[in-house]
């Protein structure tokens, strides 16, 4: 069997905290299969700067492509610098972060290579000459176990499920060079607005605070926002879809069925009946917590813990309680 | 202008899954069909920009079985013009259904391709770019809305970190998320005149998949939850037993 490749995402010149686990995951299927992990990134001039975090999580060469062309992500031509790339070398499997980015990119790459594609997957593993690939249908009321009979095997990784382990590699770093033909593109980026400051997006954050229509009105999330802090900068917010359709939270922030997935290690649901389509976004997640005034609201059912509690009284308790405990550190 | 909608038949959201005797598909017995959400929203868009335009014609097409018969007319109950199934067994593997929707596309050729930007069944997520790069158009995906103008249709996408404005040169391939298209009701009178709307069943060559479902399984058990008090007494219990058994703190 063979080589791994992670193809890793870069914003502004850094690593994103997703590509450590995908880099990690790759690394860990290469010692399965007894072949190397290696890192594809892609970025502006000076991207080579952040290879030094691949390393850090078990690359053993890392081919970076530096083009002021592919600073900010391009589908069309990021997908072809991925194929053209993984036609040279000799990955049995390349690995993507399930981000909305990677799973842009990802369909392309198979596309381009024709190849299938696992997207989302849960796990991965070598069996024997083969890898097979665990992935949520359904919205997670099933589990598909899904073998790929084509080279490479195609994967994206869903975020928050696969851990970020610190292992050394040896980190070569191997400079590609690309042409990009600007006057070629058919799409281009017009306009970039960043949302909500330093906040992780609710799909990659490791915690999630979400609130739903419990919270009465979109003046109270400030309750919400004082918990997400005390609990650090690995905290986002999200929302049910009733209060995104009440125009009381922005749709990015929606999980469930028609809004986000998310697996964080933590979930807090606060005011959130935890209907079927809500819980298809969330029911992943490492712990959840529900904060609820109804006992039988069915969020219960899925919640690690609740709190059975009118969460005006709650919440801003428990964001006091967990700032002070970072606190104490 | 022609706008072509792709749209999957899938088991409603409410929907409980058991799993098939085969142990590879779903148990579909008791199971409700409908048009795919995501799908709903791109039908939506589509409406509108033709509405918007004041002129063109939708199309929505399938490849699937001929139950997704049922599903075709849901959206021309919207109000598309006119539907095509493309007849055929779909999988998991959204290449294959990629190159079916490829072959029919070229003939067709429509200027704007619509799909949603992922079917509520196997929700992967890939239809749509991997369409457009077999047919070598521009693509946006996961798009919460769009303008057409000037041999060009400018996206509006929710992306990590922020909204990003992409134009792509026509033909162009989107997929829409819900953003700005919630979707219509199909009216009683769009349902009698969905009846009447041409449908056209062709059937497709099926390229072979390299994707084979080995297995579906439920999801893990996870054991019951607890309750661990009421009111804000109970924090202080919370807050130590996420600390010191889950240890997530
Ligand atoms: C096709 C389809 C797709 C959908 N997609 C999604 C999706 O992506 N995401 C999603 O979330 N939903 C989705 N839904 C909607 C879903 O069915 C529910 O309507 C929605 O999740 C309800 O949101 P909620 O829990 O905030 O509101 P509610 O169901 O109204 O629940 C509010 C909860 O707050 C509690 N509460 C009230 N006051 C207090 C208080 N003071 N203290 C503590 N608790 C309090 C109540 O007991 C109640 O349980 C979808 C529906 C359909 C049909
Ligand atoms: N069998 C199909 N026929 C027509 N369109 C499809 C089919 N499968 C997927 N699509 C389209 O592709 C989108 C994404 O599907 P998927 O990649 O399977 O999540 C769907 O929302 C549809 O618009």
């Amino acid at each position: 069997m063979g080589k791994v490749l992670a193809v890793v995402e870069q914003r502004d010149g850094s690593v994103r905290s997703g590509a450590r686990e995908v880099m990690s995951a790759a690394a860990r299927l290469a010692e399965a299969t007894g072949g190397e992990a290696d890192a594809l990134l892609i970025g502006g001039p000076g991207v080579a700067g952040s290879a030094d975090q691949l390393r850090e999580y078990g690359a053993e060469t890392i081919r970076v492509v530096e083009h002021e062309a592919l600073a900010t992500y391009a589908g069309e031509d990021h997908a072809r610098v991925v194929a053209d790339e993984v036609r040279a070398g000799d990955w049995a499997a390349v690995l993507f972060s399930a981000t909305i980015q990677g799973k842009d990119l990802a369909p392309r790459v198979a596309a381009l290579l024709d190849v299938p594609l696992a997207q989302d997957a849960t796990a991965i593993e070598a069996e024997g000459d083969r890898f097979e690939v665990v992935r949520p249908v359904y919205a997670g009321k099933a589990f598909a176990r899904v073998r790929i009979d084509a080279s490479p095997v195609l994967a994206s990784l869903r975020p928050n499920v696969f851990p970020a382990e610190e292992r050394q590699g040896a980190g070569r770093v191997e400079n590609v060079s690309v042409e990009v033909d600007l006057a070629a593109r058919k799409s281009r980026v017009v306009e970039f607005e960043a949302a909500g400051g330093d906040i992780p997006d609710v799909a990659e954050a490791a915690i999630v605070v979400s609130g739903g229509r419990g919270m009465k009105d979109p003046e109270h999330w400030h309750h919400l926002e004082t918990l997400r802090e005390a609990l650090g900068p690995e905290a986002g917010l999200g929302a049910s879809r009733a209060v995104v359709d009440a125009g009381w939270r922005p749709h990015p922030e929606q999980v469930g069925q028609t809004g986000k997935t998310v697996a964080p290690k933590l979930y807090f649901a606060i005011g959130i009946s935890g209907a079927i389509q809500h819980l298809a976004g969330m029911r992943t997640a490492g712990i959840i917590v529900a904060v609820n005034k109804d006992a039988e609201a069915p969020i219960f059912k899925v919640a690690d813990y609740g709190v059975v509690g009118d969460l005006f009284e709650v919440v801003p308790r428990l964001a006091e309680e967990i700032r002070m405990l970072r606190a104490e550190g | 202008m022609e706008i072509l909608v792709c749209v999957k038949r899938v088991p409603d959201t409410e929907t409980r899954i058991r799993i098939g005797d085969g142990g590879r598909s779903i148990d579909p017995s008791g199971v409700k069909y409908v048009l795919s959400p995501y799908d709903e929203f791109a039908v939506e868009a589509a409406l509108r920009t033709k509405e918007g335009l004041g002129e063109g014609e939708v199309t929505v097409t399938t490849f699937g079985d001929d139950a997704s018969q049922e599903t075709l007319r849901s959206a021309l109950a919207m109000g598309a013009n006119r539907a095509v199934l493309l007849e055929g067994a779909a999988t998991m593997d959204g290449l294959t259904t990629a190159k079916v929707l490829a072959t029919e596309i070229e003939e067709m050729d429509p200027p704007l391709v619509l799909l949603g930007m992922k079917a509520a069944d196997a929700d992967q997520q890939q239809v749509g770019p991997m369409l457009a790069t077999l047919l070598g158009r521009p693509c946006a995906t996961a798009v919460a809305e769009f303008e057409v103008a000037d041999g060009k249709v400018v996206c509006r996408r929710e992306v990590e970190g922020g909204t990003e404005v992409l134009e792509l040169d026509l033909p162009a391939v989107i997929t829409v998320t819900k953003g700005a298209y919630e979707p219509r009701y199909a009216s009683l009178k769009g349902i009698m005149a969905a009846k009447r709307k041409p449908l056209e069943k062709k059937p497709v060559d099926v390229p072979e998949s390299a994707l084979v479902v080995e297995a579906l399984e439920p999801p893990p058990e996870k054991a019951a939850g607890r309750i661990v008090g009421e009111g804000p007494d109970a924090v202080a219990e919370l807050v130590r037993l996420l600390r010191e058994e889950a240890r997530v703190l």
